[in-house]
């Protein structure tokens, strides 16, 4: 196996990801965008923790998950504020702080 | 010659589920319905766990099932039920200016593969790679790592605490 084609993978999760959190209006959608930016790090660490025989991709690799859980739970709890308060998660609507 | 043929079986495997993948991240941002998006992310999760197996990385797949499938699917379920009147195809959830993103993501897209392509061109793997096993990794966690860890579960209790202030109906 090629060390760039898992980087690769990688790299089109990334780019997909990038894609849903500029093309998405759904507060919900978009934290999902960012659940595939994160796996798509997590298959780069754990390739280079294959290639340099390492144990700390691994570790990367988990405290990533750990923090992706957090953020999620904390998003979702906002997400849901919003739209108790709003009626309408759309974040392009969501300009009270626009100066 | 087992060895060839277990790395051809690998490969095999690799562009399968690779390809499932990218099929399933695309449509978790093309779909026009939220749970279909929750489902196909399903998809590309599970692949993802696969490719950690493939990378010789168990544990941290292991972990992906439990947390990603078993518990941040479900959050993402009772958010999307939470969040929405009616379970169905809706029209209102791409920006106006949506196609911006595709020259984006195809811009950063081709800076990274010239990146990659440039680095790592057709550099192989370790075909029979150091395993790495759970004792190792809870060494570096409970050891040169111990520190991250515990600003990891401040993070997590600050995010448990942070949650249920948000959405406690007061």
């Amino acid at each position: 196996m090629l060390t760039g084609q898992f980087l690769l993978l990688g790299a089109i999760l990334f780019c997909i990801g990038v894609y849903g959190v500029i093309a998405r209006k759904n507060a919900v959608l978009v934290l999902m965008s960012i659940e595939l930016i994160l796996n798509s790090v997590n298959i780069n660490l754990l390739a280079f923790a294959l290639r340099n025989g390492s144990a700390d991709g691994h570790t990367f690799a988990l405290y990533v998950i750990a923090v992706a859980a957090a953020e999620v739970g904390v998003g979702l709890a906002m997400v849901l504020l919003i739209y108790r308060n709003r009626r309408n998660i759309g974040l392009d609507e969501l300009s009270e702080m626009h100066g | 010659m087992i060895a060839i043929e277990l790395l051809v079986a690998q490969n095999i495997g690799f562009a399968v589920i690779a390809l499932v993948m990218i099929v399933a991240a695309l449509r978790v941002v093309t779909t026009h319905n939220v749970v279909h998006a929750a489902l196909w992310l399903v998809v590309v999760l599970s692949g993802a766990a696969a490719q950690y197996v493939l990378l010789a990385a168990e544990f941290v797949a292991v972990t992906q099932v439990l947390v990603y499938i078993g518990a941040v699917m479900v959050l993402f379920l009772f958010g999307t039920m939470l969040t929405r009147a009616r379970i169905g195809t809706e029209r209102d959830l791409n920006n106006p200016y949506w196609r911006l993103g595709i020259p984006v993501a195809g811009l950063l897209f081709a800076a990274m593969a010239i990146a990659i392509g440039s680095s790592f061109g057709d550099e192989q793997l370790p075909s029979d790679p150091r395993v790495i096993g759970i004792p190792e990794i809870s060494d570096q966690i409970f050891g040169a790592y111990l520190l991250p860890f515990w600003a990891l579960s401040f993070v997590l209790l600050a995010a448990i605490i942070g949650a249920i202030v948000l959405a406690r109906k007061d």
